[in-house]
């Protein structure tokens, strides 16, 4: 997806599904995902259907990823840094598995 | 226009239970219930089938309420046949947790006098060890815990939906919206009055939760409950990992994380406090640490119904034949002895022997 | 941070950075927190930081935030960004959170300015990736120029218009917008329009951008009846119903919109009255003329209290401040009615157009009340309008009950995207009044908490202020 012409970017480099995207200093992880052309961010723990970035302002709970093996991230509302992993959230948050130091 | 054979007033989980279980034994049956926003028990509980707790000190409750959950299964059967719906019922045993040496000296003395009268509840108290075992992630800080293999939980906003379709189905009549203002009895008939309407029928079971108290005065029954409040915390949906329902911590169908309950004597006050949350969100953490990283997503007071003793109150008038109040704290553990059993008397027209102690006289001598 | 302010605002929009601003003006310690990253609001979003070449693509209307921005930064304001608030009590305590810790503080006065969101747009098809809302395209232009070519622009309301124009301005090539403004609409406004002619230059604004996106060639088609998102994992087309017929366009991104409504959710938590407002068919909390809710002490102010966009926001934001100062005994009775007099007069000339727009955007019923009923209301836990009418059929009688029976607004977003379709459903259904029906009840917290934040609260000792008057 085409980015508008801007003044002094900072890229940044990040990850999703395993694959380098490019994204810029102050984007959030929705709006990098969706300059990618990522419109699909997770998969539903109701009825495992996709869904992605629906109102970019925290409202909607539907923009949801894995970020850094944390899940159920609001991609909206949360900015890229850089080495940043992200992933799909696949249906409900795994929070056992990620916290296998306890 | 003909009249129902009974009418029942609560549409909560005790009213809707005796109001199916009396439209099921044939009596045509209409349930008045409150509108939209109402305290409401039914809706804000914890959605346990609790056993291992109840009756310690008082027999006739501990053996109604382990009837009720060997019925459980039998009325999760038959309310999904009639209404398709599912309600989550898993009855694998559950856990209070003792997160000091206390803790697990006071659960260790309710079952030796719990089993003094009743040994089939059969719990038992189980060390950190043994229940790491069964419980992966739990805390350090759990010195043990008691277990009961009796025990389960149900979603119980599904039991109240089913309950209604039931009755529905069955032929019932459901008026919500429907205060119930008055009550006048004449020549063997009572008349319920709401705002607008007027109903009549030779039976009444009042089930309104904390407004029996009023409705009962009116056919001059006391029956003396007051508010309880309990606060309770829901997290987002995770991954299945508690395969156990606890006593203030289970893990519901869809997978969010249910954490409740305190106790709180404040009146009929069903708000929340960051100061009571705080606390109840520190026991969880420390019994399953990894649940800090949980998002917490709705929060919510609900009113508990308590008696003076904390034991259901079962009531049929003398003076008014015909007319019965039921009130309890555990319409959920109880749905199926008030659905199969309780309903079924209540249609022949007397309580059941089952619970003839918990009358609401006991109160009254318990003052003299 | 200190644990007590005289004066603390919740939301760094126009309203919030007005109000923040003047009371810190008149010698007030403010606090001033905002969930975002950089003040502005929903409107002045990332101004601070915009690096946009081309100035013309979000316009003057935009630019012209940095004058608050400046008040704002030169003020004695603390100002509190990527800051939650999760709770605000009766008793004016404060829950924030903020890199991963949660904290209470209290303050004599709390000025709530959280503003608007979208309205939902239930249709078909609405929950699939790359159909969003116009606002969303707007806040993706605004943080990174990004866009989303091709797009299918849906709805009705200024905001739509503003956005297909911005995309016409920055080039991006639009394959369609489908107007669903209800054709009985223009004639309703007529009674409005004498007022609203009052601000001319914003009526023929407006305009310019209509007949602009119409001229450029784009397919501008109107009366749309009815829309359908279709798509396997991804929006891959939108079907319109227009002239008897449906139709058809390929696309990978749909951008609906009609029109935006209050953010109730921290004020309702709060027990802040609330009413039905027919004329913007949304739910505002009651206040006075100096925007204090029912709740003394607490006052919402903005677009949180009834749409009326953001200059109004600004008036309004510095008005609700000059009440708080007043109620701290910070300026007297004399002083607050001289400062707020040529506010007064601001605000009454910026919403003289305001029925006039309200009317002729109000979006049509059956974008309010889907009538399939395979469309989902509630978009969390997947509660179809068809569940909700049979929820209906079982006895239900409001939200509160609607929760129970059927799940919907139990979810995450915790009824932001689904209340007030649910309640409208309802209130068709029954043949009753929203007003009658009443609102979904919300509890703090209204944003999401860890439970670990929660367990590791710090509690401060001194239970917080006792209730005034
Ligand atoms: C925090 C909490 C946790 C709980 N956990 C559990 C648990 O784990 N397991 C368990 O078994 N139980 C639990 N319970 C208890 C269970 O929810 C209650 O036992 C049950 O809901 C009681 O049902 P009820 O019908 O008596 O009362 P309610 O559910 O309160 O229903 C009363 C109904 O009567 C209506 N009503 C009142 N007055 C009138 C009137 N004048 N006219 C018409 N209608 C009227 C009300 O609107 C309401 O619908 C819990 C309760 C709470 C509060
Ligand atoms: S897109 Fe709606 S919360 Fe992120």
């Amino acid at each position: 997806m085409p980015r508008l012409d801007r003044n002094g970017d900072t890229s940044v480099s990040i990850e999703f599904e395993g694959v380098a995207i490019s994204a810029f200093e102050g984007d959030s992880v929705a709006a990098a995902l969706l300059s990618n052309g990522y419109r699909n961010f997770r998969d539903t723990p109701v009825n495992g259907a996709s869904r992605g970035a629906f109102c970019m302002m925290g409202v909607c709970f539907d923009c949801l990823v894995e970020i850094n093996g944390i899940g159920n991230i609001q991609a909206c509302m949360t900015e890229v840094r850089a080495g940043m992993h992200i992933r799909r959230q696949r249906g409900a948050r795994d929070i056992h598995a990620q916290d296998g130091s306890l | 226009m003909k009249h129902p054979d009974a009418i029942v007033v609560g549409g909560g989980l005790v009213g809707a239970a005796i109001a199916y279980g009396l439209q099921r034994t044939g009596l045509s049956t209409l349930m008045l219930d409150e509108g939209d926003v109402a305290l409401r028990a039914s809706r804000g509980n914890f959605g346990l089938i609790w056993v291992q707790s109840k009756g310690i000190n008082f027999p006739p409750y501990a053996s109604w309420t382990w009837d009720s959950a060997s019925l459980w299964p039998t009325l999760d059967a038959e309310l999904r046949d009639l209404t398709g719906d599912v309600l989550d019922l898993h009855q694998p045993g559950g856990i209070e947790f003792c997160l000091s040496d206390d803790e697990i000296k006071k659960c260790r003395g309710d079952i030796r006098r719990l089993h003094a009268h009743a040994p089939q509840v059969a719990a038992e108290m189980l060390d950190h060890k043994a229940l790491s075992k069964m419980l992966p992630g739990l805390g350090p800080d759990v010195v043990g815990g008691r277990y009961c293999r009796g025990d389960g939980h149900v979603n119980p906003l599904s039991l109240l939906r089913a309950l209604h379709k039931g009755l529905l189905t069955k032929g019932g009549e459901i008026k919500s919206g429907s205060p119930v203002r008055s009550i006048r009895h004449q020549g063997g008939v009572f008349t319920v009055a709401t705002n607008t309407e007027q109903h009549q029928s030779a039976r009444l079971v009042l089930a309104a939760g904390l407004g029996t108290r009023d409705l009962a005065e009116m056919i001059g029954l006391d029956i003396p409950v007051r508010p309880i409040r309990g606060q309770n915390l829901v997290t987002e949906k995770l991954q299945p990992f508690l395969p156990f329902p606890c006593a203030t911590i289970r893990q519901t169908g869809e997978g969010s994380v249910q954490i409740g309950a305190s106790e709180e004597d404040v009146g009929f006050n069903d708000a929340t406090t960051p100061r009571i949350l705080n606390k109840m969100a520190a026991r969880a953490v420390t019994i399953f640490p990894h649940l800090k990283q949980a998002r917490i997503v709705r929060v919510w007071g609900a009113l508990r119904i308590m008696s003076p003793d904390g034991y259901p109150i079962y009531a049929q008038s003398q003076r008014f034949p015909g007319a019965f109040a039921a009130v309890c704290h555990s319409g959920v553990t109880l749905a199926a002895v008030h659905t199969l059993k309780l309903a079924k008397a209540i249609a022949e027209g007397a309580l059941p022997d089952a619970v003839s102690a918990m009358n609401p006289e006991r109160f009254a001598n318990a003052q003299t | 941070m200190k644990p007590n302010y005289d004066i603390a605002v919740i939301g760094a929009g126009p309203a919030g950075m007005a109000a923040a601003a003047t009371a810190a003006g008149q010698g007030a310690t403010v606090l001033l927190i905002d969930e975002q990253d950089t003040p502005g609001g929903q409107i002045y979003r990332s101004l601070s930081r915009q690096n946009l070449k081309d100035k013309a693509i979000l316009g003057p209307e935009y630019y012209a935030g940095h004058k608050l921005i400046a008040e704002l930064e030169t003020s004695r304001v603390e100002y509190c960004p990527g800051t939650t608030v999760w709770q605000v009590s009766e008793e004016r305590e404060i829950g924030i959170s903020g890199n991963g810790a949660a904290r209470l503080l209290t303050a004599d006065q709390i000025i709530i300015a959280t503003g608007a969101q979208e309205r939902p747009f239930p249709v078909l098809g609405w929950t699939l990736p790359g159909v969003m809302g116009a606002g969303a395209a707007q806040v993706l232009l605004k943080t990174g120029g990004v866009t989303l070519p091709d797009a299918v622009f849906v709805g009705t309301g200024p905001l739509l218009y503003l956005v297909a124009h911005q995309y016409l301005r920055a080039g991006i090539p639009i394959k369609a917008i489908l107007d669903t403004t209800p054709q009985g609409n223009t004639f309703r406004a007529l009674a409005h329009l004498p007022k609203a002619l009052a601000d001319l230059p914003s009526l023929i604004k407006g305009r310019r951008w209509i007949s602009q996106l119409r001229a450029s060639g784009i397919a501008f088609i109107k009366h749309v009846g009815d829309v359908r998102c279709v798509g396997e994992d991804t929006v891959e087309a939108i079907e319109y119903w227009q002239s008897g017929q449906w139709n058809r366009i390929e696309t990978q991104a749909v951008f609906l919109h009609q029109g935006v409504v209050p953010n109730v959710n921290l004020a309702m938590a709060a027990g802040c009255e609330h009413i039905w407002n027919n004329a913007q068919l949304c739910w505002h909390a009651k206040t006075d003329k100096w925007s204090q809710s029912s709740i003394p002490g607490i006052s919402v102010t903005g677009d949180g209290a009834g749409i009326n966009g953001a200059k109004s926001a600004e008036i309004s934001g510095r008005i609700a401040a000059l009440g708080a100062l007043h109620r701290c005994d910070l300026i007297d009775t004399a002083a607050r009615d001289r400062l707020a007099a040529p506010a007064r007069r601001a605000l009454a000339r910026e919403v003289r157009i305001r029925p006039f727009l309200d009317a002729l955007f109000r979006p049509s019923q059956n974008f309010r009340v889907p009538a399939n009923d395979q469309t989902i209301v509630c978009r969390c836990e997947e509660v179809t309008a068809g569940a909700i009418r049979e929820a209906v059929d079982l006895g239900c009688m409001g939200p509160n009950q609607l929760k129970s029976f059927t799940r919907c607004g139990m979810g995450p977003c915790q009824g932001r995207m689904c209340s007030l379709t649910a309640t409208e459903i309802i209130a068709q259904s029954r043949n009753e009044t929203v007003a009658n029906i009443g609102a979904m009840r919300l509890r703090p917290p209204v944003k999401p908490l860890l439970l670990g934040e929660l367990a590791d609260l710090a509690i401060p000792p001194d239970e917080p202020n006792p209730k005034v008057g």
